[in-house]
């Protein structure tokens, strides 16, 4: 072959060559291959454009300025019927944000806790962890929303039941579960409660400087700090002192009925709580194999050896199987964290307002402003998973495999 | 992989060609059925009945635009869209009529760029509610948790409303007629607020409609009708004179029975010309000239519509009111065929 081309470019180049010289062939494909494409995409943009002209529509993003108009249920920062459409769906960012964020705490928490127990020795824990997996993992998350909201519609009682007194408030008159959500108190800070919380976050700061401390001890000597007893001194002892010495200026405002509803509380709608259980519970499960995958992976002479040393199973798992894990576990792990934000556009099927019920579905609707409402949409999801894949690729590299 | 993308951007690209078209009379005609946009099921308005079939006051729009134009008005593919998918369905040429209770107002009609036909129901935002939350009036209904279809006008009004009254509102937004039922039914939701009309059909629907009430406020204006496009003209004239003639029947006395024998000739011109045993009407419009007769021959003129679907003697119950003839102090008033 190398002999036959050789001979070829003595006789200088010949157009035929780009197709059957082998040197050439595939770049000569790939340049055929990318003019269809751009020439593809060119004509799809040439078409919008052409349409939205023929339509009489112009393309501009002047409506995010404009009276929105409609009222949003939950809002994070301070919103109104009177503020603008670029305010709305921030308020829907920053709703889609708060489920995204939730519910990644608690998928991991979840799908970590299924990934070990369905490696139990014990049969029933194993199984049960088993099917909460494939239960989860095989059915479309959609329906595991609708059917959480449709329970949390059905099932609790309606607050007029709170009145009548056919139901009650739990923990202490302080949490109304109903069918419009949960009622939680509320913190309220009064006179001098910045110094509560002014103590509060020294506490926190000494936690972490005495684990430094401690981690330093037992490299040195060898001797084990009560860690955990101490850090739950530290964190409890000096903000109840300070309560008590400021005379209690953080207290909790319970809920209570008024009217239609509870008031004065923290309400937790029941779309929040369905999408945030349904997410959690569905993407634990993909967690929880990736889990179990990493476990496996680490070879079964570290656990073998660390029980030679005598170390005890729940710190073999902490201390060798679990870190070591850490190193496959995370990529797909960084997916998973993808996959729950995106999914949490699913919102719009119960009511939710996040960012796709806000600028992706009244925003667009009550403007007529399609493509511009679903390019911005694509755009902030786009930014959004970019960013977390490069916050969880920074932790990546911080836990991977370092050759030195 | 770069050869699947290629065809993915022709087939959207192909997809996208569709909404430029102007000549949607040819294209009904070719295909020859009409594409009709209704709502996901509003008994009385429309929804399918044990059949199967389509039926319902909107419905009957369609089966007279389909008859006009096709000489048939089983000739409907009826397409089930929510309040915030339809003007994306009628919009981009995926069906050619929508009557699905739509509000006409300034901005559908100048800047989402549709042509409203006409009124074919005058309505107003109303508040449903159980007698046993003891509420009469619905300025009391301050921090009540109320649940709303998103992407309508009601969703305006209710922010509108509210704040004028300087009330708060929890507000619950739902996609569509049905889940707003159950979510209300559960009481998940102290208030039911959409067009009076839809509330008296939702109710109808409900197994003790005596345990719910509409209160007496109609918070707004919602004249609903039928919509088509814009830009192409000649359609929207056949969607308005369609919906003009059903009523201008009605205002003439022609009706289901008599239309035959009237169809052959009358004493009357105005008649004559909208049967179209005298003029060319019809092909003014680029139909037959019994385009009319077909209309009313789907369903009856509007007064029979009216009362088949969801007048006093069915279970929705609603009075003529506002949409009766203006000879009779309503609002519904026919200009001349001539």
């Amino acid at each position: 072959m190398t002999a036959m081309t050789d001979t070829q470019s003595d006789q200088g180049f010949h157009p035929s060559q780009l197709i059957y010289d082998t040197r050439y062939r595939s770049i000569t494909i790939q340049i055929i291959a990318l003019i269809c494409v751009l020439a593809g995409f060119g004509w799809l943009i040439n078409n919008a454009v052409t349409n939205l002209a023929a339509a009489g529509q112009d393309f501009n993003f002047d409506f995010l300025g404009n009276v929105a108009g409609y009222d949003i249920n939950q809002k994070i920062i301070d919103y109104d019927s009177q503020m603008t459409h670029g305010r709305a769906t921030l308020v829907g960012l920053l709703n889609t944000l708060l489920v995204a964020v939730l519910g990644c705490i608690t998928c991991t928490v979840i799908g970590v806790t299924m990934g070990v127990l369905r490696l139990s020795n014990n049969w029933i824990v194993q199984k049960l962890a088993t099917v909460y997996v494939e239960g989860f993992r095989n059915v479309p998350v959609l329906l595991w929303i609708v059917l959480t909201m449709g329970v949390m519609i059905k099932l609790p009682p309606d607050p007029r039941a709170f009145r009548s007194g056919d139901a009650s408030m739990i923990l202490w008159d302080s949490v109304a579960i109903t069918n419009r959500g949960v009622y939680v108190p509320r913190i309220i800070y009064e006179a001098g409660s910045s110094i509560v919380v002014g103590v509060l976050i020294l506490s926190i700061i000494g936690i972490f400087a005495f684990r430094r401390l401690a981690r330093k001890r037992q490299e040195a000597t060898g001797a084990i700090l009560p860690v955990f007893w101490v850090s739950l001194g530290l964190l409890f002892i000096p903000v109840i002192i300070a309560q008590f010495v400021m005379g209690s200026p953080v207290s909790l405002q319970n809920p209570y009925f008024r009217g239609f509803n509870f008031t004065d509380g923290v309400h937790l709608r029941n779309s929040l709580i369905a999408l945030w259980l349904a997410l959690s519970l569905y993407t634990g499960a993909f967690v929880a194999e990736n889990v179990r995958a990493g476990i496996l992976a680490v070879s079964k002479g570290q656990t073998e050896a660390a029980a030679a040393l005598g170390i005890r199973p729940r710190r073999i798992m902490n201390l060798v199987v679990l870190p070591q894990a850490m190193r496959v576990i995370v990529p797909p792990m960084i997916s998973n964290y993808l996959n729950l934000t995106k999914n949490s556009s699913l919102a719009l099927a119960i009511g939710y307002m996040d960012l796709t019920g806000t600028l992706g579905n009244i925003t667009r609707n009550q403007t007529g402003r399609e493509m511009e409402c679903v390019l911005l949409l694509m755009g902030i999801y786009l930014i959004l998973s970019l960013g977390i894949s490069s916050l969880g690729n920074l932790y990546n590299n911080s836990v991977k495999l370092k050759e030195r | 992989m770069t050869k699947s993308v290629f065809f993915g951007a022709l087939a959207t690209a192909g997809l996208l060609a569709g909404a430029a078209s102007a000549q949607t009379l040819a294209e009904v005609q070719e295909r020859d059925t009409l594409r009709c946009g209704v709502t996901t099921g509003l008994v009385g308005f429309a929804a399918p009945n044990e059949e199967g079939e389509w039926e319902g006051f909107d419905v009957a729009i369609c089966r007279a635009v389909a008859a006009a134009v096709l000489g048939d008005g089983s000739k409907v593919e009826f397409i089930p869209t929510t309040g915030s998918t339809r003007f994306t369905a009628l919009a981009s040429g995926e069906i050619d009529l929508l009557a699905r209770n739509t509000t006409w107002t300034f901005s559908r009609d100048v800047d989402l760029e549709f042509e409203f036909a006409g009124v074919n129901y005058y309505d107003g935002q109303g508040f449903l509610v159980r007698k046993d939350l003891g509420v009469t009036s619905a300025n009391e209904l301050d921090g009540a948790t109320v649940c709303i279809q998103t992407g309508t006008t009601t969703e305006l009004n209710l922010a509108d409303f509210f704040r004028a009254n300087d009330m708060s509102y929890e507000p619950v937004p739902i996609e569509t007629n049905a889940e707003a039922q159950q979510q209300y039914l559960a009481n998940a939701c102290d208030v039911y607020t959409t067009d009076a009309s839809g509330l008296a059909a939702t109710r109808a629907s409900f197994e003790n409609p005596g345990d719910h009430m509409l209160l007496p406020e109609i918070i707004s204006k919602e004249p609903l009708g039928p919509l088509v496009r814009h830009g192409d003209n000649a359609w929207g004239d056949i969607a308005r004179w369609t919906l003009n003639a059903l009523i201008a029947a009605e205002e003439l006395g022609v009706t289901s029975e008599n239309l035959e024998e009237m169809a052959a000739g009358t004493d009357n011109p105005e008649i004559n010309r909208l049967l179209g045993s005298e003029g060319n009407l019809g092909e003014m419009l680029g139909l037959s000239s019994d385009w009319a007769v077909n209309a009313i021959s789907a369903g009856g003129n509007y007064g029979e519509i009216f009362e088949d679907n969801i007048g006093a003697d069915t279970a929705i119950g609603l009075d003529r009111g506002l949409n009766a003839q203006w000879t009779n102090g309503g609002l519904l008033y026919s200009p001349p065929f001539r």
